[in-house]
């Protein structure tokens, strides 16, 4: 089951660059929210700092709170307990291009020290199953390799990966910009179906995209998170004069 | 990510639908002189005019429809187009309401005019005023004159309301005069049904002003709760 996300006066820099500046917010448990903003906004910062990525970068710090569940993301579990816990899917799909599609969905948990070959299956079975991909690659598991797929296929390739190690939460970062929109379609339906058992974040630009699939929206803009509201807040009659800018294009 | 071309087309879409109810609004108004003068020449302009009217309605109903389809507008700019699309309605109505008083008109030229206890321009004044004030609240953006306009439907609803028993009174007393009574009520009917096309245009504005839905007395608080 997903966990809720609490936020506290997260500040995040890039050398001297303060990409975010006191965010404080609630994500809630097993819904999709949607981050929205400008290019350069803060948005994708702020979910690298969920699950710790940010800091990989030797310039970039991080100050404040990030608790996913009863969990303290900085100081109560290691940044590869975390992105276990915190599965993360990126803009352009990225399968293990040499792995087949099974080694693909099985990595995950191999390099956290599976090696049962009868659970392997049943968790690469079900993770595939859970991406909406099973029925399509059942046949080819181990015979074709996940760079063989189709963009969007690669891309819930890339779900089911993320999926096969158990996570509570599932941050996407504009997970179906680089698809047509049939394949886009079917990563919509999926984040639909996957929120009744994870905690879903996405950024996205496609602000139908965010309309369609979460409950609620926030806004950042300059590093800051200007609104945060239900979804239907923000795309009808929004609070902030700044939101309703951005989203109506009288931005700039 | 300015959508220049795109808020032209809103401005655009405005004026469209700020000409057809100008000519709704200028159709009451000859509609009222006629019945006053009895001139069949000014029942022909709101005739002409109503056809302009229902063209434009198909118009600016296929201009929201494409804006909607292309643009998939937000917030303001979604509220905007779907208060558009009921104003027009409400507009186009109130151009069929004009037809329906050059009728009586026409109707009435078969009896001798006579002179009825009802003031239906007065009535026709303040339905068009309401019209009016509506309208320049969607120019303006102002919730606030809209609001305004809410309030004077009570008046024009209690004049039907005073006109209606006064001409069952001549049917009864003056049967002679029962046409031209039926004809003058049908008219004051009319006028109300125009007043209460105002108050929809009023209440659209709000809509898309402050995303308040104020329809069926609910107020601006219950409307933003609600």
């Amino acid at each position: 089951m997903g966990v809720g996300i609490e936020v506290s006066n997260l500040n995040a820099w890039y050398s001297t660059n303060h990409t975010l500046q006191d965010i404080n917010l609630h994500i809630p448990a097993n819904q999709a929210t949607a981050l929205i903003g400008p290019s350069g906004c803060g948005k994708s910062t702020f979910v690298r700092c969920i699950n710790r990525m940010h800091e990989t970068n030797p310039i970039a710090k991080v100050t404040g709170t990030v608790r996913i569940g009863d969990i303290d993301v900085y100081k109560d579990a290691s940044p590869v307990e975390i992105r276990r816990r915190i599965g993360m899917v990126f803009q352009r799909p990225n399968p293990f291009p040499t792995m087949s599609i099974y080694d693909n969905v099985a990595s995950g948990l191999r390099l956290n020290g599976f090696r049962n070959r009868r659970v392997l299956d049943e968790v690469v079975e079900r993770s595939l199953i859970q991406a909406a991909l099973f029925e399509e690659v059942k046949n080819d598991l181990k015979k074709k390799s996940g760079a063989s797929l189709s963009g969007g296929q690669q891309q819930r390739l890339c779900i089911a990966r993320a999926l096969a190690v158990d996570p509570e939460v599932l941050l996407m970062d504009e997970p179906a910009s680089a698809l047509d929109p049939v394949s886009t379609a079917k990563i919509e339906d999926l984040i639909f179906q996957l929120k009744s058992q994870y905690t879903i974040v996405i950024v996205t630009h496609n602000m139908q995209q965010a309309a369609r699939v979460a409950e609620r929206t926030g806004f950042f803009l300059n590093g800051r998170l200007v609104e945060f509201d239900s979804t239907h807040k923000i795309f009808t009659n929004p609070g902030d004069k700044r939101t309703e800018d951005y989203i109506t294009g009288r931005f700039g | 990510m300015m959508r220049v071309r795109f808020h032209k087309s809103l401005d655009d879409l405005k004026e469209k639908l700020l000409i057809a109810a100008g000519m709704a609004e200028q159709s009451i108004q000859r509609a009222v002189e006629a019945y006053r003068t009895r001139d069949l020449s000014i029942c022909d302009l709101v005739d002409r005019s109503e056809l302009a009217i229902n063209r434009m309605e198909r118009e600016i109903d296929q201009m929201s429809l494409d804006l909607l389809a292309m643009e998939q507008p937000m917030a303001i700019d979604l509220r905007f187009i779907l208060a558009v699309i009921k104003i027009n309605a409400d507009v186009e109505r109130v151009g069929d309401s004009a037809v329906n008083i050059i009728e009586r008109v026409r109707d009435l030229q078969a009896y001798p005019v006579v002179d009825l206890p009802v003031d239906i321009p007065r009535m026709a004044g303040i339905a068009a005023a309401m019209v009016r004030k509506a309208l320049q609240s969607f120019i303006e953006a102002d919730a606030k004159m809209a609001e305004s306009v809410l309030s004077m439907d009570d008046s024009v609803d209690k004049m039907n309301e005073t006109i209606h028993y006064a001409l069952l009174n001549v049917m009864r007393e003056q049967p002679q005069y029962t046409p031209q009574a039926l004809d003058a009520l049908v008219i004051a009917r009319s006028l109300e049904r125009v007043a209460d096309h105002a108050t929809n245009i009023a209440e659209d504005v709000i809509f898309w002003v402050q995303g308040f839905d104020v329809r069926h007395h609910l107020s601006m608080i219950d409307g933003a709760r609600g």
